[in-house]
């Protein structure tokens, strides 16, 4: 099911942007702060009605769907942590079934399994460090089988270890099929994990395509005002400042 | 069926019929004269009438809790119960109290008063902050003209009446205002109910309850119409009775997994019990004129709320 939109306009923050996702794939939206990629991709969740242009998943325009079907295919992962009660974590992940109207164990148990949260399955929330509570939200958007995954910075506050197996884990949800977009300031994992790289700059498209083609020192150039250039072979590149 | 509903629903079974006997003369079905008049018209609906008002303040404070996704959250605070509290004093003011039903008449309209104004400010968007600032506002105009109302009096004995009931109480109190507060009550509960499982989502923050599916802006509405249901018709049957929505889902979370849909039904019944038994510790404390439950309440509930202050000081509540 593709998640396309179209001419896709926002206040200041969005201007004219289309395009047209695949699921199967990692998708990072990068851009510097206040390019309008948080916006977009809450758009792309549902969240935020466009002003002008439309979001469409599949056939349909998106702001037509009812909520509950949009819920059942879209998973939105935020920025912040937010878990204001002390609720187990079994609960939390369960949360991701509510569109489907169900607790069902199976897809709560694989998600569970999947983020390796076994040992802290009855763990309360308030006793989780950073890195396990953003493995229990992950958790919770996998329990609800979405075909897409759509998540904002979700590698921010975690240390190299975790954000590695947070990648590792969004990989084989796009292996399995479901169409994962990522907003990601680290360059470098968009760069070694992405198949996609979609260039936010001042609201506006600034480039799109494969990695090396997106973050390519021209771009960084007018882009990020930064001059740097990439070393390291293919899916293990760093990005030096000059 | 959580444990909390067990245990405060028997605490509630056992405690009801006890609350019965209590009181400055204690009742003794075989032993007191007119046992039975004074059972089934004054002792019963009073203690009914705990149970439904309490009821409804508890299941509002964990619903306004789980809304606001605050611990301190306490329904007098978003000006309903201030409405329906001016409402009551206006028909005092005017001095209709001559028919029994104007008084509560008069504290409805004030909740509904307070409550349309609320939902004509917060409901379009459904922001949370928005909506605690004009629940604020509206308690702060509330309060500003039952003041008034006070300072304006238009005799000592009006003013000492309109004082006297702003401290709630549940004495003198008859079948007529059972009937009146019980199905108010019980759809506002009803209605508090349904919100359980969209709180539960909103443990996560708005954005992600929205993307889970639930449509906050209902979700407001609902939450408006059953505090202002279960709080306006407790005003208006037993006037102010504070704090007892703040201090029940404290009460109850230790028992619950703190999802705020599984502590709903138990602050129901705790709240019940919590008021039951405040009302029937005032009946039996030896005073000269029996201490007015909100009064009572209060002096619980400031020092309780003072050690959750502190207590969140240290570390989360």
């Amino acid at each position: 099911m593709m998640l396309a939109a179209r001419n896709l306009s926002i206040g200041d923050r969005l201007h004219d942007v289309s395009l047209a996702l695949e699921p199967g794939q990692i998708t990072a939206i990068c851009g510097p702060n206040g390019a309008g990629k948080s916006t977009l991709l809450e758009a792309l969740a549902g969240l935020l009605p466009p002003e002008d242009g439309a979001v469409d998943l599949g056939d349909s325009n998106l702001a037509t769907l009812h909520p509950r079907d949009r819920a059942q295919r879209i998973g939105y992962l935020p920025q912040t942590h937010e878990i204001a009660w002390d609720v187990p974590v079994r609960s939390l992940v369960e949360l991701g079934r509510m569109p489907h109207g169900d607790t069902r164990a199976e897809p709560v148990d694989a998600a569970i399994s999947a983020l390796d949260l076994r040992p802290l399955e009855n763990r309360r929330a308030q006793s989780l460090s950073g890195g396990e509570t953003a493995r229990v939200l992950l958790a919770r958007v996998l329990a609800g089988e979405p075909a897409w995954i759509l998540a904002d910075e979700p590698l921010a506050a975690l240390d190299i270890g975790h954000q590695l197996a947070l990648l590792r884990h969004l990989r084989a949800a796009a292996d399995d099929g479901a169409g994962v977009l990522l907003v990601l300031h680290d360059l470098a994992h968009a760069m070694n994990c992405a198949d996609r790289v979609i260039v936010l700059n001042e609201g506006r498209l600034a480039a799109d395509g494969e990695p090396q083609a997106a973050l390519d020192v021209s771009t960084l150039q007018s882009v990020w005002n930064i001059d740097a250039r990439w070393i390291g072979a293919d899916g293990k590149r760093a990005l030096i400042a000059l | 069926m959580n444990r909390a509903v067990l245990i405060f629903g028997l605490l509630l079974a056992i405690a009801l019929p006890l609350s019965l006997l209590a009181g400055r003369v204690w009742l003794w079905p075989d032993a007191t004269p007119n046992a039975a008049i004074i059972l089934a018209e004054l002792r019963l609906p009073r203690a009914l009438l705990a149970v439904i008002v309490g009821a409804g303040l508890g299941a509002a404070g964990a619903t306004m809790q789980g809304y606001l996704r605050n611990p301190l959250a306490d329904p007098g605070l978003f000006g309903i119960a201030p409405g329906a509290a001016l409402g009551a004093v206006v028909a005092l003011w005017f001095g209709y109290t001559a028919s029994a039903w104007l008084l509560p008449l008069f504290a409805l309209l004030g909740a509904g008063g307070a409550m349309a104004l609320l939902a004509a400010i917060a409901g379009r968007t459904g922001g949370i902050a928005l909506f605690t600032l004009a629940g604020l506002m509206v308690a702060s105009l509330a309060g500003a003209l039952t003041a008034l109302a006070i300072s304006m009096a238009p005799n000592a004995f009006a003013m000492s009446e309109i004082v006297l009931w702003l401290n709630g109480a549940l004495t003198d109190r008859s079948w007529r205002e059972v009937t009146l507060a019980a199905p108010l009550v019980g759809l506002g509960v009803l209605l508090l109910w349904r919100t359980g499982k969209p709180l539960d989502a909103l443990t996560l923050g708005e954005p992600v309850a929205r993307s889970l599916g639930v449509n906050t802006g209902a979700l407001l509405w609902m939450l408006i119409a059953g505090i202002g249901l279960t709080v306006g018709a407790s005003v208006a049957v037993a006037g102010i009775i504070g704090f007892v929505g703040l201090i029940v889902p404290h009460l109850v979370r230790p028992l619950t997994d703190s999802r705020p849909s599984q502590l709903i039904v138990p602050s129901a019944l705790a709240g019940a019990l919590l008021v039951l038994v405040a009302d029937s510790a005032v009946r039996v404390l030896p005073f000269v004129t029996e201490l007015r439950l909100g009064i009572a309440l209060s002096l619980l509930g400031a020092p309780f709320f003072l050690w959750l202050l502190i207590r969140m000081r240290r570390g989360p509540a």
